[in-house]
């Protein structure tokens, strides 16, 4: 049992931390470092940058532009990125349907979507959820009916993230209507600009326009678009999922954060109060990193289980709902830590332009912002209650 | 990156495993618990041979140099099956003590004997007001031309009622508060002086009040040298905090089994109760507080065996992550295991007792938090 760096692994972490240092646009790292938004062109830039590097691939084969990269190396990278508050990938294309396509897609799927998503020259979006579709998702609706080459799409997706940005968006959608009802789902991908898509905003409690429904009218897709075999789309959007499991933890950006709220919290900053001398909120400061750290090597254990072969184990359920707690609780620290300055909603102090001086020490401008946008992590991906579900009856037998 | 058990770990873990499968089933232990010493003294002629005894101590006396890496595995195994035998306070206490702290010739004769099985010792540190700040104890031993006089009393004393030989610590110079200035006599139980009151605890273990009035020892019976323990005595007491947790990970285990296979079994309104989801949830939140603190546990074990700067810090949140789950744990097993749970008859109760003694055992749970606080305050 160990978890000791070999010099392999130091010299990989120095390329990762050299890369962040050099390559990492500076108005973008500015931009994160102040907690302003980034534009669609902000995160393209970056992704291409990484791309450049060879590095967009993280979980993909070599075969296909992939790093290839092992448990450790991927462990590395995560905690320098989040260290050098670099931004999340947009999973959609990278992470979420890329996997699907070189696992379940065709040889020409292959050639016509991976290099695009690859270099982020195409964004995705996600079309699971519908409006009555949610924690029951094989419940969906939308219906893709057979005419001649094409399907004829209608119906509903929401919750679509970006989706105002996409260019292509992936579908879970029925194409029968009898039987079982996971086993007539199929998978889909849509062209966004395709006649009878329209997209419309949801504006989260947090006043960003961050989701969206999509809307499909008779909309005709080209049936050389279905990934695999028609029926199938709920078997790989599973498979999908458990490809996913072990970085929805999101230990590294949590640890990152919990650095920086103790940079706050010891600034001694004379416009808020001095938290170190509350022994309430020290104390659940320290219960915070507690869990952690008990989460970080329960992550490592998973890892390590990956790495030698083994499939994740058990331990991994816990991954998204103990990940999705800790990372609310730390929101929900900052908000405290912000005292009087959780309370002004002054969006301008956290969109792109903004040179003014903001109201409060700088870290409270978005603190309130995160806090409400973040209560979706308990929501999405599985709400925390079908976790436990799966915990239930998959691990416990019950 | 690795967390896979060496040749070493995999071979302590089955042998505790099959001795608690074919020697401890739940009835033995009953029947053990209630004898006079409460254990039996053939296992642990048994533990010798396997090589139990032998496994914190360096090979150069005879030992088998195993870290907390090696030792929390058979504590984890050992968890499960309750162990009464003073495995923990003899010998992950006691001997790796003499193994850190002793001079070369105490080491040769004391520990040959700890091995064989032929004596047991028990650290004697706790204090009522102290149970595991050294620095606080009121226990002092004053040097009259050579011979060390030792006045105070000792607090629920893990083992002492059996030990052979006592390692008692005690303020030698300095004052309440002061690192410095400690140190530890391995003293013979049955010598002048020495009043030593056994009993059992809720965990059917036992313990002992010990007294220590006008107690004359030589100088050679220092441990090591006279003033200098502290760090050896935090060490040892830190690795005790990780074999205690290791053993509270191996009951955890034990109890979320047990709990999910009796949702499954018993019926209430013509359905197994583990069909109802408010029981379902509260079950896996056990089964995610036991793999919580299994990783906390890896994690602290980990920077114990590697000496890290941080070590005594990263023992302190592994007892506090144990207490939160092992409360939680224990707690709501008997809850789901509805009046059953409150029987003597089920094993149930009985793990959730060992587990809250672990928890009050070596610093509880707020008292490490609190330990973090201060030092986060200052």
């Amino acid at each position: 049992m160990n978890i000791h760096l070999t010099q392999e692994d130091l010299d990989f972490q120095k390329e990762v931390q050299d890369f962040f240092a050099n390559e990492f646009p500076k108005d973008i790292k500015e931009k994160q470092d102040k907690g302003i938004y980034l534009s669609k062109d902000d995160h393209i830039r970056w992704q291409k940058a990484l791309h450049a590097k060879g590095w967009a691939g993280i979980n993909w084969p070599v075969e296909h532009g992939g790093t290839g990269w092992n448990a450790t190396q991927k462990y590395i990278y995560a905690n320098e990125a989040a260290k050098a508050n670099a931004p999340r990938i947009i999973p959609f294309g990278l992470t979420m349907v890329a996997p699907v396509i070189f696992t379940y897609g065709n040889e020409e799927q292959k050639q016509r979507f991976l290099p695009d998503i690859l270099a982020s020259n195409v964004w995705w979006c996600q079309g699971y959820s519908e409006p009555n579709a949610g924690s029951d998702l094989a419940s969906l609706k939308t219906k893709a009916v057979r005419d001649g080459d094409e399907y004829v799409i209608n119906g509903t997706k929401t919750w679509t993230t970006l989706g105002q940005h996409a260019d292509w968006i992936f579908c879970l959608v029925r194409t029968e209507d009898t039987g079982k009802k996971q086993e007539g789902i199929s998978f889909l991908l849509i062209d966004m600009k395709t006649p009878g898509v329209s997209v419309h905003p949801i504006i989260t409690i947090d006043g960003t326009h961050e989701v969206n429904e999509v809307h499909f009218e008779d909309v005709r897709v080209p049936v050389e678009n279905l990934i695999g075999e028609e029926g199938k789309g709920w078997t790989y959007a599973k498979v999908l999922l458990t490809h996913e499991r072990t970085g929805i933890a999101r230990v590294a950006e949590s640890k990152a954060l919990l650095a920086s709220l103790k940079r706050v919290v010891h600034s001694k900053n004379e416009a808020l109060m001095d938290m170190t001398q509350n022994a309430v909120f020290m104390t659940r400061l320290i219960e915070a990193e507690v869990e952690l750290k008990a989460l970080e090597y329960t992550e490592l254990r998973v890892l390590s289980a990956v790495s030698t072969g083994k499939a994740p184990g058990p331990e991994s359920s816990i991954l998204k709902i103990k990940g999705t707690e800790i990372m609310q609780l730390l929101n929900e620290l900052f908000v405290e830590a912000a005292g009087i300055y959780a309370l002004p909603y002054v969006p301008e102090q956290y969109q792109e332009g903004f040179d003014g001086v903001p109201v409060g020490p700088q870290f409270c401008a978005k603190t309130s912002a995160t806090y409400y946008n973040n209560r979706k992590v308990s929501i999405y991906g599985g709400t925390n209650e079908i976790q436990k579900n799966i915990i239930s009856k998959q691990v416990l037998g019950l | 990156m690795d967390f896979s058990l060496s040749e070493i770990q995999e071979m302590m873990r089955e042998s505790a495993l099959k001795f608690i499968q074919k020697e401890y089933d739940f009835e033995t232990r009953r029947k053990l618990s209630k004898s006079d010493i409460g254990y039996s003294e053939k296992n642990w002629e048994l533990f010798a041979e396997l090589g139990w005894l032998a496994l914190p101590i360096d090979e150069d006396f005879g030992g088998i140099g195993g870290t907390v890496l090696d030792t929390i595995v058979l504590q984890e195994e050992l968890g499960k099956g309750l162990l009464l035998e003073p495995y923990f306070s003899s010998v992950l206490l006691g001997a790796n003590l003499v193994n850190k702290l002793g001079t070369q010739t105490q080491k040769e004769e004391m520990l040959e004997n700890v091995i064989s099985g032929q004596q047991k010792l028990a650290l004697v540190h706790s204090e009522g007001h102290a149970p595991f700040d050294l620095t606080q104890m009121r226990t002092n031993a004053e040097n009259r031309d050579g011979t060390y006089v030792l006045n105070g009393h000792k607090s629920v004393v893990l083992g002492g009622q059996n030990a052979d030989v006592l390692l008692v610590v005690a303020r030698t110079s300095g004052v309440t508060g002061d690192k410095k200035g400690l140190s530890v006599f391995a003293i013979p139980s049955d010598t002048t002086g020495i009043t030593i009151k056994g009993y059992r605890t809720n965990d059917a273990m036992s313990a002992a009040e010990i007294t220590f009035n006008n107690v004359e020892v030589s100088a050679e019976a220092v441990l090591g040298q006279a003033d200098q323990a502290y760090e050896d005595v935090q060490r040892v007491l830190m690795e005790g905090v990780v074999n205690l947790s290791a053993e509270a990970v191996g009951i955890m285990e034990k109890l979320v089994e047990l709990t999910a296979e009796y949702l499954g079994m018993r019926e209430q309104f013509n359905t197994p109760i583990g069909k109802f989801q408010a029981l379902q949830h509260r079950a896996a939140d056990m089964f995610m507080e036991k793999e919580l603190a299994k990783s906390m546990l890896y994690y602290a074990a980990i920077e114990t065996a590697d000496g890290s700067a941080d070590y005594e810090r990263a023992c302190a949140m592994l007892k506090v992550r144990i207490g939160t789950a092992a409360r939680f744990v224990g707690q709501q097993a008997v809850q789901l295991h509805g009046g059953m749970g409150v029987t003597d008859e089920l094993s149930v109760g009985h793990y959730f007792k060992r587990l809250t003694c672990i928890n009050s055992l070596l610093g509880s749970r707020d008292y490490h938090l609190n330990s973090l606080l201060t030092q986060a305050q200052n």
